[in-house]
């Protein structure tokens, strides 16, 4: 709630900043600083030029369009899907040296709910990367898990099978299994999709809970009435990146029409041109 | 017949190759990928042929490193013609499986001068012929192959359980937080390729595929549990094994020797049956525990509707409690089976007893149970009609239907936090009185 990350808010940490970085490109400060990414599928790109660092200690919502590339920043910056230029650090190194403190909840639909498992199983999950290989999950981590399950009030159920679940509850199963992962930094694809006022509830109070922490979380966000409520920051999103930063100077009905609003005709015409290019070349 | 030294070995190595192939087929069940054992056990073969073409020998090793190489390059292929090809992964798995084990016969053919293999074989296994080999005092070689890889895919589920178990469920999880899915998919691949080779021998090519896949997905019926899952599909396996050899042993005795078969055949059929009673009989998602829940539910629907029509012919009536009602004017949607069935249960849970009519008829009416739960059911549906009329712009003569459907699955939960959101709850939009809650006070 502080002013003090105004510096960081600017779109690409600029090298001027902080001079001792690594990487003149990206602040070692920010949680998350993504430098000239282009990503494409099948040769067609979907995210132009971004340049984006986010600040520490802030929710912020990634708004846009559908096709507006939201899922994919995301996916683009935990290294899901390959970039076709740029780089992506977390404080200021590639995020394959920072993966233990990056957390990640995906899209519901995402997963096979028919899997045998419990809920507990799936959040214990999260703390697979700190088991060591070849051995099983100890008393601690179960205890752990089961702990995320109470912070996000899905203690009783831990024990039942994950389709047996309502989609509020399989989302706050998700949510336990990123809270366990500890990370510094969470990335959500659309937490509140489909979900119960009362999962809805829980899952802003979360989020204010991860803030309280010092936690940096980017979420991936659909409806328009809650982003003032919900997020501190906002990044609209449509192909590039329109605006971003504090949800009161940026999110405001200029933005938005640029945001949803045409204008966009030429990237996705120039896009098109691309792929043709692509299928009719070698 | 007895049952002989010969026959517990050609039981042993069927349940071994069985076994080994429950065991990776769970993981081909649950990531969806069935075909690509089917693709694999399928390409190795060429693999299987050239080793024997390059090597001159019939030694285990170079057989393995032949198939595992093709099994690989089947998995790439897949990929690639997904890919570039632009179809979908089954076409392309089936385009490559087929192409490589054509490939595969036509080298046997060609070389057959040099390759001590038959097509014969090759499909559909020659396990009886262990039989020939213990009797003659040896242990034979496909017997110590097979245990070499069961114990091998056994440690790969075990050891690497947690991995085999994120990357399958939740393959990006597991790459964000550094467990490969790709590599752990790409070991799969190779534990199939391996085993595949190994019971080729044993059962062959054919009866590889079901045993990859009918006890992994018989056990996914029967459990919520993967360990639980992984367990009863080995022992499934094993006992299809031993049941096959046990039928072979009496049956041509009992039933005449025409019943003979192959061991592995029959094997196969017997797992086949264990997936066809699991799915009539499993206790949560077989046919017929389904069916019960399903019937369950059109009878408390319909002693439901029941319920709802009695109270609101009370409603229309002058009679305070409730008017009397024909039984033959209770022709709900439904069967009368089931119908009869709904108005003995309504009986018997005494919310309506039977009475004779002023002409004479034997009749229902509701008693005081009954009126307390029918006015919930009609303060359902009175509250979803209030609710749609308020907030979907609905006509009139459209709100009765779904309210129909919904009033059923309202819980009194539910009704408290639709009633909190009506402006005025006291009336539906028919302009009737949507009955209190239970314990509240009739309003005036």
């Amino acid at each position: 709630m502080d002013k003090s990350k105004s510096t960081l808010a600017a779109p690409g940490g600029k090298p001027s900043a902080v001079p001792k970085s690594p990487d003149p490109h990206h602040d070692p400060r920010a949680p998350v600083s993504i430098h000239d990414m282009t990503v494409a599928y099948h040769r067609k790109p979907v995210l132009w030029d971004i340049d984006y660092a986010a600040s520490e200690g802030r929710l912020v919502g990634i708004v846009g369009p559908n096709g507006a590339g939201k899922s994919t920043l995301i996916k683009a910056c935990l290294d899901l899907v390959p970039k076709a230029s740029g780089s992506v650090h977390i404080y200021g190194k590639p995020y394959k040296k920072q993966r233990k403190i990056v957390g990640y909840v995906p899209q519901r639909e995402s997963i096979d709910w028919d899997f045998p498992a419990s809920a507990i199983d799936v959040v214990t999950m999260g703390l697979y990367g700190r088991i060591p290989w070849c051995l099983p999950p100890r008393k601690k981590h179960r205890e752990l898990a089961l702990h995320a399950l109470e912070q996000v009030g899905m203690a009783d159920l831990a024990r039942r099978q994950i389709s047996k679940l309502s989609g509020g509850q399989q989302q706050r199963v998700f949510l336990a299994r990123a809270l366990v992962q500890d990370a510094a930094i969470y990335f959500m694809d659309e937490p509140f999709a489909g979900v119960d006022a009362a999962t809805e509830a829980a899952i802003v109070a979360l989020l204010n809970e991860l803030k309280a922490r010092g936690k940096t979380v980017l979420v991936v966000h659909h409806d328009l009435q809650t982003v003032r409520e919900y997020f501190d920051d906002v990044l609209l999103l449509n192909m590039r990146i329109v605006a971003c930063g504090p949800t009161k100077e940026v999110f405001t009905h200029e933005n938005l029409q640029k945001t949803y609003g045409g204008k966009l005709t030429l990237l996705v015409e120039a896009a098109e041109a691309i792929a043709r290019s692509g299928q009719g070349g070698p | 017949m007895m049952w002989t030294i010969g026959d517990t070995y050609v039981a042993l190595v069927g349940a071994m190759s069985a076994a080994a192939c429950a065991l990776l087929g769970n993981y081909l069940v649950l990531r969806k990928m069935s075909l690509m054992g089917d693709a694999i056990s399928h390409a190795v073969l060429p693999g299987i042929v050239m080793a024997f073409l390059m090597t001159g020998s019939r030694g285990i090793g170079a057989i393995v490193v032949g198939a595992v190489i093709v099994g690989i390059l089947t998995a790439l292929f897949t990929q690639a013609i997904t890919r570039f090809g632009k179809v979908e992964e089954g076409a392309a798995m089936g385009v490559v499986f087929t192409i490589l084990f054509a490939i595969g016969l036509i080298l046997i053919r060609q070389q057959a001068d040099h390759v001590d293999l038959d097509p014969q074989c090759v499909l559909f296994g020659n396990i009886e012929n262990i039989h020939v080999i213990a009797a003659s005092g040896d242990i034979p070689q496909p017997a110590i192959n097979l245990a070499v890889v069961l114990l091998l895919d056994a440690l790969f589920v075990t050891l690497l359980y947690k991995q085999l178990k994120i990357s399958a469920l939740d393959p990006a999880l597991a790459t964000s937080i550094g467990i490969n899915a790709d590599v752990m998919h790409y070991a799969l691949m190779v534990m199939v390729a391996l085993t595949a080779v190994a019971s080729f021998e044993a059962v062959g090519s054919i009866l590889v595929i079901a045993m990859l896949i009918v006890p992994a997905v018989t056990a996914h019926l029967l459990t919520d549990r993967l360990p639980v899952m992984i367990a009863l599909s080995v022992v499934l396996a094993g006992v299809a094994a031993f049941l096959a050899r046990a039928y072979n042993v009496v049956a041509p005795e009992l039933l005449g020797p025409g019943l003979q078969a192959d061991t592995s055949a029959i094997m196969a059929v017997i797992a086949g049956g264990f997936l066809l009673l699991t799915i009539v009989f499993a206790p949560e998602r077989g046919l017929i525990s389904r069916g019960i829940h399903r019937i369950r539910l059109i009878v408390r629907i319909l002693q439901e509707d029941i319920l709802g029509r009695l109270y609101r012919q009370a409603e229309a009536g002058t009679a305070a409690s409730a008017a009397p009602l024909a039984k033959g004017d209770l022709r709900i949607a439904g069967g009368s089976i089931f119908q009869r069935w709904a108005l003995f249960r309504l009986r018997s849970r005494q919310f309506v007893r039977p009475v004779k009519s002023e002409s004479g008829r034997s009749v229902v009416v509701l008693t005081d149970k009954g009126l307390a739960r029918a006015a919930r059911l009609v303060r359902s549906h009175r509250l979803w009609e209030s609710y749609l009329a308020q907030h979907s712009d609905l006509p009139l003569d459209h709100l009765h239907m779904p309210a129909e459907r919904v009033e059923h699955f309202i819980s009194p939960e539910m009704g408290e936090r639709i009633q909190e959101g009506l402006s005025e709850a006291d009336l539906d939009p028919h302009g009737r009185e949507i009955p209190p809650r239970p314990g509240d006070a009739r309003r005036p």
